[in-house]
């Protein structure tokens, strides 16, 4: 039972345990139930991808009708490599989101909040897996208004006007998606991805199907943050209670990203869509200019949040200028930046949730004096950090090592000068925090004893130094990494056209 | 509203039939138009004017919010759990056909299942949403 339909467990495990928890609803018996079935979904994503890299591309047909009529779910080493990256890191954060939420959110609303984050995860997962258009557009939803909900949750007031803020640019996008959906089911008259991919090519120069990947571009633009379409990212990330903004920081934009490659590259085909010199170059100078931009913006910000969530941004354009390279070596690196952004982005955000559930807050004056009062939080920020300079041994050297490499492939020589400058600005934002945190006295502090630390609570601390320490062990072991993202880039690029 | 006999003896006699009328909906769906969502909000619709005429206190009397937050759950285990049955029997999921001996009525009996998992959920729904405006306080 469980083999021949692994395919759709990473789906209903956690949206059957949605609901149990919301009936549980004491925290102390849903919490249980929600990480115990975050980590049983990362199991099984685990071995959805060993079967992948071992058999290759695995269908599934949804309640046994046949595709191209009913559902199909379609796995090949593009999506099986995300699904473990999704909920691994989904567990990772509920192991450590407790404690965290102890601290900012009302207690009674702790067991709706796992039922909801676990919502979240199914969507992600489900949009990842599918092989259907439309069946992407239930799980964006699905994941979208759950997410608008978490966001809301938030400890602070301003959280309700971001979670509103989120909605409206998220009901946008999706509305975007769905009507390109449309255009392309209008011309085709079909939804599976496999069958669309068919009968595009016979069609592809009419303005219908053009309009529809118009209106995909820009619905997905605003779900993965494109500058300058990413207004609802640093508010929605910095008034989120701390452990979903680390879920979020680390997946939501991921799997938008992969639906990105999905529709244009194995969908559309490389040569008809991005193909095409234009759209590729404008594509290509709104991610450059995002990541100046942005990491500009991120350097001047006093809440380190929103430093982080400007630095999202930047990352999303790191991503999408390897996308729009368009060689093999540009679009592992943008893949493999993906998974490492993931663990970055993750690991740091944990570790300002330890930091607010100690002090109360992750304004630069909050963070004062951490250095001496949590040694591992602060070794845990600036290990992060250094990643996201893309230090060697961190991930963040490796993705960017394959993003220049593919630049100087393509013979861009500017865009692999500019990718290098521009880390310079994160090291602008990451030693910001860094000083304050080493060299700077709390102000009305008592005189703090020398030898007394009082480090984030052991569950809080243990996740976020597993997730830390993942940002060098794949910095240093790039196997695994590298040589999915490689033979999935041949895949996309040599799909196509 | 309380005070005026008229709407009220009118919706004491009309509440059981919508919701009869919400229950043929929802299980002559498969033959018919009709089916779960809707079925749901007319249900819905019934205990809504019961609390329009009768107070809010009444209605959570009658169908109280902690029931309405575990039927919300109910139904989307109900859902889910046909899913999982099938795959218990062999099938892929929601693959109502080994529900039966015979195909044709697991197919029926999957359905009516399904429908009657959308239709506690939608119903559900709909009321905690009235509850939760009715309940806020006027500024």
């Amino acid at each position: 039972m469980i083999a021949e339909n692994l395919p759709v467990l990473p789906i209903v495990l956690p949206i059957l345990a949605a609901p149990l928890c919301v009936i549980l609803h004491r925290p102390r018996l849903a919490w249980p139930l929600a990480v115990a079935v975050a980590w049983a979904t990362f199991g099984v994503c685990c071995a959805l991808l060993a079967r992948v890299l071992a058999d290759g591309t695995i269908s599934y047909q949804l309640g046994n009708w046949a595709p191209p009529f009913g559902i199909e779910f379609r796995v090949d080493s593009l999506n099986a490599w995300l699904m473990p990256l999704v909920s691994g890191v989904g567990a990772l954060v509920l192991t450590y989101a407790p404690r965290s939420l102890a601290a900012e959110v009302a207690r009674s609303r702790h067991g709706l909040l796992y039922g909801v984050y676990l919502l979240s995860m199914t969507g992600l997962l489900g949009m990842t897996v599918t092989g259907d258009a439309f069946n992407v557009f239930v799980f964006l939803e699905i994941s979208s208004l759950s997410t608008y909900a978490l966001v809301s949750m938030g400890p602070d007031r301003r959280s309700l006007m971001a979670g509103f803020r989120y909605l409206i640019m998220g009901a946008i996008g999706g509305t975007f998606f769905l009507i390109g959906v449309g255009l392309l089911y209008m011309k085709t008259g079909t939804l599976n991805m496999a069958d669309l991919a068919e009968r595009l090519p016979a069609v592809k120069d009419s303005r219908t199907v053009l309009a529809g990947l118009g209106f995909l571009a820009t619905g997905l633009s605003l779900k993965i943050a494109l500058f300058p379409l990413h207004l609802w990212l640093p508010s929605a990330y910095t008034f989120a209670p701390s452990a979903v903004t680390a879920f979020l920081a680390a997946t939501a934009t991921k799997v938008s990203v992969y639906i990105v490659l999905r529709f244009f590259f194995t969908i559309a085909g490389v040569g008809e869509s991005l193909g095409n010199g234009a759209v590729r170059e404008a594509i290509m100078l709104l991610a450059l200019v995002g990541i100046f931009v942005a990491s500009l913006v991120a350097c001047f910000q006093q809440e380190v949040k929103r430093a982080l969530a400007y630095s999202s941004v930047a990352q999303i354009g790191y991503i999408l200028v390897g996308v729009t390279m368009l060689t093999v070596d540009g679009m592992t690196g943008a893949l493999v930046h993906v998974f490492n952004h993931a663990l970055m982005k993750g690991g740091l955000f944990m570790v300002l949730g330890c930091v607010v559930a100690r002090v109360g807050g992750s304004r630069l004056s909050d963070l004062r004096g951490i250095g001496r009062r949590m040694p591992l939080t602060a070794i845990a920020f600036v290990i992060g950090g250094l990643g996201m300079i893309g230090v060697p041994a961190t991930v963040g050297f490796v993705s960017k090592w394959y993003l220049v490499l593919g630049a100087l492939e393509a013979g861009l020589w500017h865009v692999a000068a500019m990718m290098l400058v521009s880390s310079l600005l994160a090291v602008v934002y990451v030693w910001r925090v860094v000083e304050v945190m080493y060299f700077q006295e709390p102000e009305d502090a008592p005189e703090i004893d020398e030898a007394k630390t009082d480090e984030a609570p052991f569950g809080m601390l243990l996740p976020t130094l597993v997730m830390i320490g993942a940002t060098i062990w794949f910095g240093l072991d790039t196997d695994l990494t590298v040589d999915v993202a490689r033979r999935t880039a041949a895949m996309l690029l040599g799909g196509g056209s | 509203m309380r005070e005026y006999t008229v709407p009220r003896v009118v919706a004491k006699i009309l509440i059981p039939y919508i919701l009869l009328y919400a229950l043929y909906v929802q299980f002559h769906g498969d033959f018919g138009p009709g089916g779960g969502f809707q079925a749901g909000v007319i249900f819905a619709a019934g205990v809504i004017l019961y609390a329009l005429l009768f107070g809010l206190a009444a209605a959570r009397r009658v169908v109280p919010p902690d029931v309405v937050r575990v039927l919300i759950a109910f139904g989307v285990m109900l859902y889910g759990g046909v899913g999982v049955a099938t795959m218990a029997k062999g099938g892929k999921f929601l693959d109502y056909g080994v529900l039966a001996h015979d195909p044709v009525h697991g197919q029926h009996y999957g359905i009516l299942l399904v429908e009657l998992g959308v239709g506690i959920t939608v119903t559900a729904v709909m009321i905690a949403l009235f509850y939760a405006f009715a309940g806020r306080r006027s500024a």
